[in-house]
């Protein structure tokens, strides 16, 4: 009588649920447990996009290279004195925050936009940390569309990537103009880039700088055009998990370390230099503390006295990192914009060191 | 040993060496395990929620989705509510395995048949059609039909037409009764194409790779069918002087569908899980409307309990289905 037991499974579940007290307890502490996991592995795994010259990519000899790999690059160097002893994984848009959550990943440096409910514990539960890029989402068509406005895509197919905030942001503003379209989606930027060179789709959306980065390896570059309409905010922020704060806040002023730097005009060439005249000049306190030279900034934190320091000189301040990889110095020829510093008029501002 | 003229002793044996008890113990051993390991699973599950404050809730359900879905049976709009796009995303998903079940069937029968043909070139393209297509993997052979073929298709102005059909870049347009219950063919607006029966190139890249790929083991199941029928019964037919067909029709395959049914359930149990790579080619199907739902929601863990109870409620469906077709076809033992 085998159909007796397949009914009886409701009770032993139920019996199950009574039992789970029994369960032994997860980990949890006052310390960082990320920090001690990344120490104990020597290594720091970073949750990245690689296929996105200009964040993240794979160059032809497999090191990576980027604004979002530099992030990595610079928390390693903090954490571990080291910028090399990095792991990286490439995320599509749908496994990012399930291998942040799990675990899998230490820290996601993946041009990821910074909002409300990735960041609420009753949502995503992230903690992020300063936005390293404030970007805008865009939409792109070929120039020989004669698509000019959002209202020329009525009824159009639009390539985008699923789960990402690009597909919600497209919905609003579609319905707010009262534009009907077909959404099509794919798992990853390569699929969806594929379709949209397919010709499968009249545009693509997605966030400016991506679109940019993207027309780079097109082709023929030149044959396709950004709308000048901007549909919405797009911070794109590192990310780390709610339940370690102290990792998250390592994570935050390792980068404004960086965004520090550059106002105090540090760089990658002279932070040495600074260091020996800070040691040497006590009457600079600013700088001395900065620099891990007195106080105890570092260790606050869980890292390094000199973790600035050791930052900069793996990768060079906020200013060389964006013109490196996405400014004058890189194919993508993108503008400082918003993200200048705040002294120069933009967005980018590091709290106090204090 | 007991011989026949000692008197028989009627002691019951200890229970351990009880037959009758013996299998009840064991069972219950193993159900005790079993329930130990579940209860582990489960509050361990329900403990590291309870950390995080994510115990199940199934509040966000009713919230609105905030987005669209580009191909859905029934009506849906980002003001609708989530469990509205999963429900889309499932009809989409039971179409496709639908009409893959049938494509399928067709297909692998007449390729199992070929196998038997007389013609050696029937035979020879049955073999090598099953062959190459069972040694490539779906997804290769999915993102192959999409991005290779379909994406090939002329597009607007330029399609193939023929009365009544337009096919596409963008799909399928076939005339129909539109608004008012006229009759519409389809026409090219705004260089868009329109028509009242639109299949998109992405459910037709999903069904054609579905229906190729399972299309090749239907028929080996099929073949294997025949084969076990006893030649001698083809031998009967021919000296009764049936033909091939005749055959296979009314002595064959009546007696090899006993082999080919128990083969077949299996095979449309794939059908049915292998249609979730839909996500690759852009088809909104229920696991690509779940993954997007998840994103949106970070309800992780009931999404993916909905996901794994709808495929397991679809397999469990199926198979039902197929076992009492199973049934059906057996020798009725007198």
């Amino acid at each position: 009588m085998p159909r007796r037991w397949f009914r009886s499974w409701p009770v032993v579940l139920l019996v199950a649920a009574a039992l789970a007290g029994c369960a032994p307890d997860g980990g949890g502490g006052v310390v960082s447990a990320t920090l001690a996991k990344i120490r104990g592995r020597d290594k720091l795994v970073c949750g990245v996009e690689g296929k996105l010259p200009g964040f993240s990519f794979v160059g032809p000899d497999g090191s990576y290279s980027g604004l979002d790999v530099d992030v990595c690059k610079a928390v390693a160097a903090a954490v571990l004195g080291d910028p090399g002893k990095i792991e990286y994984r490439d995320l599509n848009s749908s496994e990012r925050f399930a291998a942040l959550a799990s675990g899998e990943v230490d820290l996601l440096s993946r041009n990821t936009t910074f909002t409300l409910s990735r960041d609420a514990p009753g949502g995503n539960a992230l903690s992020f940390g300063p936005t390293t890029f404030y970007d805008g989402q865009g939409m792109m068509v070929p120039a020989a569309s004669g698509v000019r406005r959002l209202e020329d895509l009525a009824g159009k197919p639009i390539c985008v990537e699923s789960g990402t905030t690009t597909e919600l942001n497209l919905a609003d503003r579609m319905r707010e103009r009262g534009v009907p379209y077909t959404p099509l989606k794919f798992q990853t930027s390569d699929q969806t880039y594929a379709a949209y060179l397919g010709k499968r789709c009249v545009a693509v959306t997605s966030d400016r700088s991506q679109l940019a980065a993207k027309r780079t390896s097109f082709p023929q570059p030149d044959d396709h055009v950004l709308l000048p309409v901007v549909m919405s905010k797009e911070p794109l922020t590192p990310a780390s998990v709610n339940a370690d704060p102290a990792w998250a806040d390592a994570v935050r002023w390792t980068v404004y370390g960086l965004m520090q730097a550059e106002e105090l005009g540090i760089t990658q060439a002279n932070v040495a230099a600074k260091q020996t005249e800070a040691r040497a000049n006590p009457g600079q306190a600013d700088l001395r503390r900065f620099l891990g030279v007195e106080g105890d900034f570092g260790k606050q934190l869980g890292l390094p006295a000199d973790f600035v320091v050791k930052a900069v000189s793996a990768v060079g301040n906020y200013g060389e990192i964006f013109e490196r990889n996405v400014g004058a110095g890189s194919r993508l020829k993108l503008e400082r914009g918003v993200n200048r510093l705040w002294t120069d008029g933009g967005l980018i501002y590091a709290p106090p060191f204090r | 040993m007991v011989g026949p003229g000692a008197p028989r002793v009627r002691t019951a044996p200890p229970w351990w060496r009880n037959r009758r008890v013996l299998p009840w113990l064991v069972q219950a051993a193993v159900g005790l395990v079993l329930l130990l390991l579940i209860a582990f699973l489960v509050g361990n599950l329900v403990r590291n929620l309870t950390a995080a404050g994510l115990l199940l809730s199934w509040r966000w359900l009713g919230q609105p989705a905030g987005f669209d879905i580009a191909e859905s049976w029934l009506p849906f709009d980002a003001s609708m509510p989530y469990w509205r796009g999963l429900a889309a995303g499932l009809v989409n998903t039971l179409r496709a395995v639908l009409l893959s079940l049938v494509g399928a069937t067709l297909l692998g029968t007449a390729t199992g048949m070929a196998a038997f043909s007389a013609n050696a070139l029937l035979r020879g393209l049955a073999r090598a059609y099953v062959e190459v297509i069972r040694n490539i993997p779906l997804l290769l052979q999915l993102v192959f039909w999409y991005f290779v073929v379909f994406l090939s298709l002329p597009g607007g102005a330029a399609a193939i037409r023929l009365p009544g059909i337009a096919l596409a870049r963008s799909g399928l347009y076939l005339a129909g009764f539109g608004e008012g219950m006229r009759w519409l063919g389809p026409s090219l607006v705004n260089g868009v194409w329109q028509a009242p029966v639109h299949l998109s190139v992405e459910f037709g890249a999903l069904l054609t790779g579905l229906v190729v790929y399972s299309g090749a083991y239907i028929a080996e199941v099929v073949r294997g069918g025949i084969a076990a029928v006893p030649s001698g019964q083809w031998e009967a037919a021919s000296s009764l002087g049936m033909g091939w067909l005749a055959t296979l029709r009314h002595v064959v395959l009546p007696q090899a569908l006993r082999v080919i049914v128990p083969g077949l359930n299996t095979q449309y149990i794939s059908i049915a899980k292998n249609s979730s790579l839909a996500v690759a080619v852009g088809y909104s199907d229920l696991y690509s409307v779940a993954e997007t739902t998840l994103n949106q929601t970070g309800r992780a863990v009931e999404v993916i309990l909905l996901l794994l109870a709808a495929y397991l409620g679809i397999d469990l469906l199926l198979s039902a289905l197929m076992n009492g077709l199973n049934r059906l076809v057996q020798i009725r033992e007198r």
